[in-house]
């Protein structure tokens, strides 16, 4: 397959789970009635959205997008959002939990699990009710964290978004179940098989545009429980005395900015920073403090309805 | 168990490096508190966020891993050994290039090894690594070693592997497993890792004729109609002629299209959308195939059965079969033999329960094309859905079809159905009366129908009991035997509507899945569900035939209300409480339901 100029061309590697990821995509449109996207503008949503475009080619993708914004959103992130939304005249919903708003909800004195819980797991809910989606594309792999591992590509949800790891269907061949009754979904992972490095790989292959969060750059850093945040806005108290220090970081991974840790690096190029997962010693989801609150936090938050 | 099955992943994960730094702290940590493995880091601990949930009793599941060498990508499907062992094994299988299979060398081949290696088998996993494991606990044994890959072998032969090959490894030091090991001199093969990475995997699926299930159709605007989907098989270039496989109906490849450009060829894995080059009516669920190599199409055929539903299967009830991308209403027609995993004995079998293997005969709601299992994995699977619950309760691999569904063909009626009622003067119809014994079902089938026939309608009445004095005689009252006996009903029925006939039926049927399947024989409108709603306790009461009297005495087994279950009909068509209504008045009702479908003249 040659594709424009200045692309690499794909491993069978990443043809394969290219290939599979595409097919789970025109699996949704072909046996779901109202489904949605959940674009959460990172690299794998980036690499998800790239492959729902191809899927569909020549036609626009069949759903609309949904972005859950928590309002406290990478300034840069929204600015790639928007940029990608129109440059591929996609159909964006962005919804914020209000009565979570009202509530003034924050990361910094709320807790981040309360946070997480009322402007991310409930609003996300929310969105998926208010549209009546009956399947909700999402960008997880089963290599991220523990209790991914056993993820189903099509994870049945009963009424009320409930994740029941006991109650999940054996899925053999790629003959995957897709009937739900009224009221029930589906979130669908079509990045299932694919890992961190494999996603960084493609995203160069590709030339997929990405949140310049993901390459190193100076940006103004404080440190808050051993991590290392990036003030993206001055909502974030300092210390009596405390003053940001500018380090050359880059993100692996992008949640709510506070709760969010960089990693110091030099990676400012994809080239370098597909280099630097390569040789890194560290889990990508170590900068998530949301993970970090309690053990089993993932599965937690999973069976409330997080994706 | 303790093969050192998590052991052994787990020393794969670190020895190719992706066991990131703080997870190996962590492990570090965890080794010296929980381990057992003295000062040596315990590897098995890497996986053991699970366990943990494994007593929870949830990790009775598959678990996906990854890793990866310069040379090849892995994905680990690490199916735990003991609960639901079938139906992870056969989930992990099914989409697996190879198996391997873990042997503890002090304890030899044990059955589950056997049970194991016979479930690759019937999943048609070509390549085998046997690993024979903690090969330092028998004084790293050549001769050990050897007695067991003998023994495997001799097993093995039987079960149509492509490839079996050996390692002895001791997973806790890592020998043999991504380093050679100076403690097996004996042993020149290659490692494990060396193995998996140079196993020939990419089949010949390019090679195989072509099969193109369409997936989703693409049709954006009136300009464009492409068929989207991704080669199960073979190759596929412009200009080729390709039919539509159940249909027969022919065309040809007019373009091949990708995000990336049009293709001249594409081949087996690719993702691609066809357009062809005239109008045909192609669907999702349709197989596009070469015309050379055209499929089996069939409506009954013979296939391997794993079972993977609570409640087991019955043979007669209408599941969801998906196979490709088409899903239609299947029911096992015979259940020819059970497989029995552990010793590969045959039995025969009249249900299958949860982690049950049988070989059966299946019958389709419509034709189907398929390719026999062990030729094409991606045309020959399919798995059976519960219509109730939508849980997936069923895998299966085809055999082959059965003659007599390619030979039996349907006679056309010269006098129709529609005819038949012009002559009546009514229409024709299935009322089904539906509840407890005692309940007083045919009580008020019996004046529904001397109503009808007072009118002039032709009628019959199929009672329970009278249709087991002898077309269903051969029946007990088991859940299958329960299940048959409606079926049959169900069929007969249909003949009485179509001519011309309402028939009434009035059957204790306790089971929704057996109620719908009879009322799908019909067209939409032409099946009249009465429930005839008796509480239990009124109708132990009444006991018009003592019948309540001997099942509780334990004279009767399987009687329905006492030990086995009655499903109350969901959404019948007319309900009727018999606490508040009278016979009489009860018989008008459903009277006045059939005036208004047409059936009362």
């Amino acid at each position: 397959m040659s594709g424009p100029a200045g692309r690499r061309p794909l491993s069978p590697h990443l043809k394969r789970l290219e290939a599979e990821s595409i097919a789970i995509c025109r699996e949704v449109a072909a046996e779901f009635a109202n489904p949605v996207f959940l674009y959460s503008i990172g690299k794998d949503s980036g690499v998800m959205l790239h492959v729902a475009l191809k899927a569909f080619f020549p036609a626009r993708p069949p759903f609309p997008f949904l972005h859950v914004a928590s309002g406290w959103d990478f300034a840069d992130l929204l600015r790639h959002r928007d940029a990608t939304v129109a440059r591929h005249g996609l159909r964006l919903i962005v919804h914020t939990n209000p009565e979570g708003a009202a509530r003034g909800i924050d990361p910094l004195d709320s807790g981040s699990q309360l946070h997480s819980r009322v402007m991310l797991t409930e609003a996300l809910k929310q969105a998926l009710d208010a549209g009546g989606y009956d399947a909700a594309f999402g960008g997880g792999r089963r290599d991220e964290e523990k209790s991914r591992a056993k993820e189903r590509v099509f994870s049945f949800r009963s009424a009320g978004h409930a994740w029941d790891p006991r109650n999940q269907r054996p899925e053999l061949w790629n003959l995957w179940n897709t009937r739900v009754r009224k009221g029930e979904t589906v979130r669908v992972f079509p990045l299932s098989n694919w890992t961190e490095l494999d996603v960084w790989e493609y995203t160069r292959a590709e030339r997929i545009p990405v949140v310049p969060l993901y390459l190193a750059k100076p940006r103004p850093t404080v440190v808050r429980d051993g991590l290392l945040i990036v003030r993206d806005d001055d909502r974030l108290p300092l210390a009596p005395g405390e003053r940001p220090v500018v380090k050359s970081v880059r993100f692996r991974s992008l949640g709510c900015w506070p709760l969010t840790a960089a990693v110091e690096s030099e990676a400012r190029t994809l080239d370098a920073v597909v280099a630097e997962v390569r040789a890194s010693r560290r889990s990508e989801r170590a900068g998530r403090l949301v993970d970090a609150d309690e053990t089993a936090s993932m599965e937690r938050k999973k069976r409330e309805g997080y994706f | 168990m303790d093969d050192g099955k998590s052991t052994l992943i787990g020393r794969l994960l670190h020895d190719c490096r992706h066991v990131p730094d703080d997870q190996l702290a962590q492990l570090s940590r965890d080794s010296r508190r929980h381990g057992t493995t003295g000062d040596d880091l315990d590897l098995a601990l890497l996986l053991d966020g699970l366990e943990a949930e494994r007593e929870q009793g949830i990790t009775i599941d598959v678990a996906y891993r990854f890793f990866a060498t310069p040379r090849r990508a892995f994905i680990v499907a690490d199916t735990p050994g003991h609960e639901q062992y079938t139906r992870n094994m056969a989930t992990g299988a099914s989409t697996a290039d190879a198996a391997v299979l873990l042997v503890d060398a002090r304890k030899g081949l044990l059955t589950q090894t056997r049970r194991h290696a016979y479930v690759c088998s019937l999943l048609r996993i070509r390549h085998v690594v046997l690993v024979v494991n903690k090969i330092d606990l028998v004084e790293w044994s050549a001769a050990r070693f050897d007695a067991i890959v003998a023994d495997f072998l001799g097993f093995a032969g039987k079960l149509g592997f492509e490839s079996v090959q050996a390692v002895p490894v001791c997973a806790r030091h890592g020998d043999n497993v991504a380093a050679r090991s100076r403690r097996t001199p004996w042993y020149r093969g290659p490692t494990l890792l060396e193995l998996l990475e140079t196993l020939e995997v990419e089949h010949a699926l390019s090679a195989r004729p072509f099969r193109f299930p369409v997936q989703y159709v693409n049709r954006p605007d009136a300009s464009f109609r492409g068929y989207a989907g991704t080669v199960a098989t073979g190759r596929i270039r412009r200009g080729d002629p390709v039919i539509v496989a159940v249909s027969g109906r022919a065309s040809t490849v007019a373009r091949i299209v990708t995000a990336d450009g049009d293709l001249d060829e594409a081949a087996a894995g690719d993702a691609i959308t066809l357009v062809l080059a005239d109008e045909l009516d192609v669907a999702r669920g349709d197989l596009l195939v070469s015309p050379r190599h055209r499929p089996e199409v069939a409506d009954q055929f013979a296939a391997h059965v794993i079972w993977m539903g609570g409640e087991p299967l019955l043979p007669g009830r209408s599941y969801w079969m998906r196979i490709g991308t088409r899903s239609v209403p299947a029911s096992v027609t015979t259940l020819k033999y059970q497989v029995d995993v552990d010793t590969l004995q045959y039995s025969p079998a009249r249900s299958l329960a949860l982690n049950g293997v049988a070989f059966c005969n299946l019958a389709t709601g419509a034709p189907v094309a398929f390719d026999a299992y062990a030729d094409d994995r991606a045309t020959g699977a399919f798995v059976l859905i519960d219509r109730y619950t939508n849980a997936t309760v069923g895998a299966g691999m085809i055999a082959f079809a059965l003659r007599r569904a390619t030979n039996v063909h349907r006679q056309e009626h010269a006098v129709t159905r529609v005819a038949r009622a012009r002559l009546n003067g009514h229409g024709s119809g299935i009322v089904w009366f539906t509840g407890l014994s005692g309940s007083g079902k045919s009580t008020i089938a019996n004046l529904v129908e001397q109503k009808l026939h007072a009118r002039g309608v032709r009628t019959y009445l199929l009672d329970g009991d009278n249709v087991r004095h002898g077309l269903n005689r051969d029946l007990g009252f088991t859940d299958p035997d329960r299940v048959e006996n409606v079926r049959r009903v169900g069929e007969v029925a249909k003949l009485f509507v179509d001519a011309g006939v309402v028939v009434l039926c009035s059957f204790i049927s306790p089971f929704r899945a057996e109620r719908r399947l009879v009322r799908e024989l019909v067209p939409e409108g032409d099946f009249v569900e009465v429930f005839v709603d008796a509480p239990l306790e009124e109708c132990i009461r009444r006991d018009p035939k003592g019948l309540y009297a001997r099942a509780k005495a334990g004279a009767i087994p399987n009687f329905t209300g006492i030990d086995s279950p009655y499903e109350v009909p969901e959404r019948p068509e007319i309900r009727i409480d018999t606490t508040a209504t009278g016979e009489a008045e009860a018989a008008d009702a459903v009277l006045r339901l059939l005036e208004a479908r047409g059936f009362a003249g």
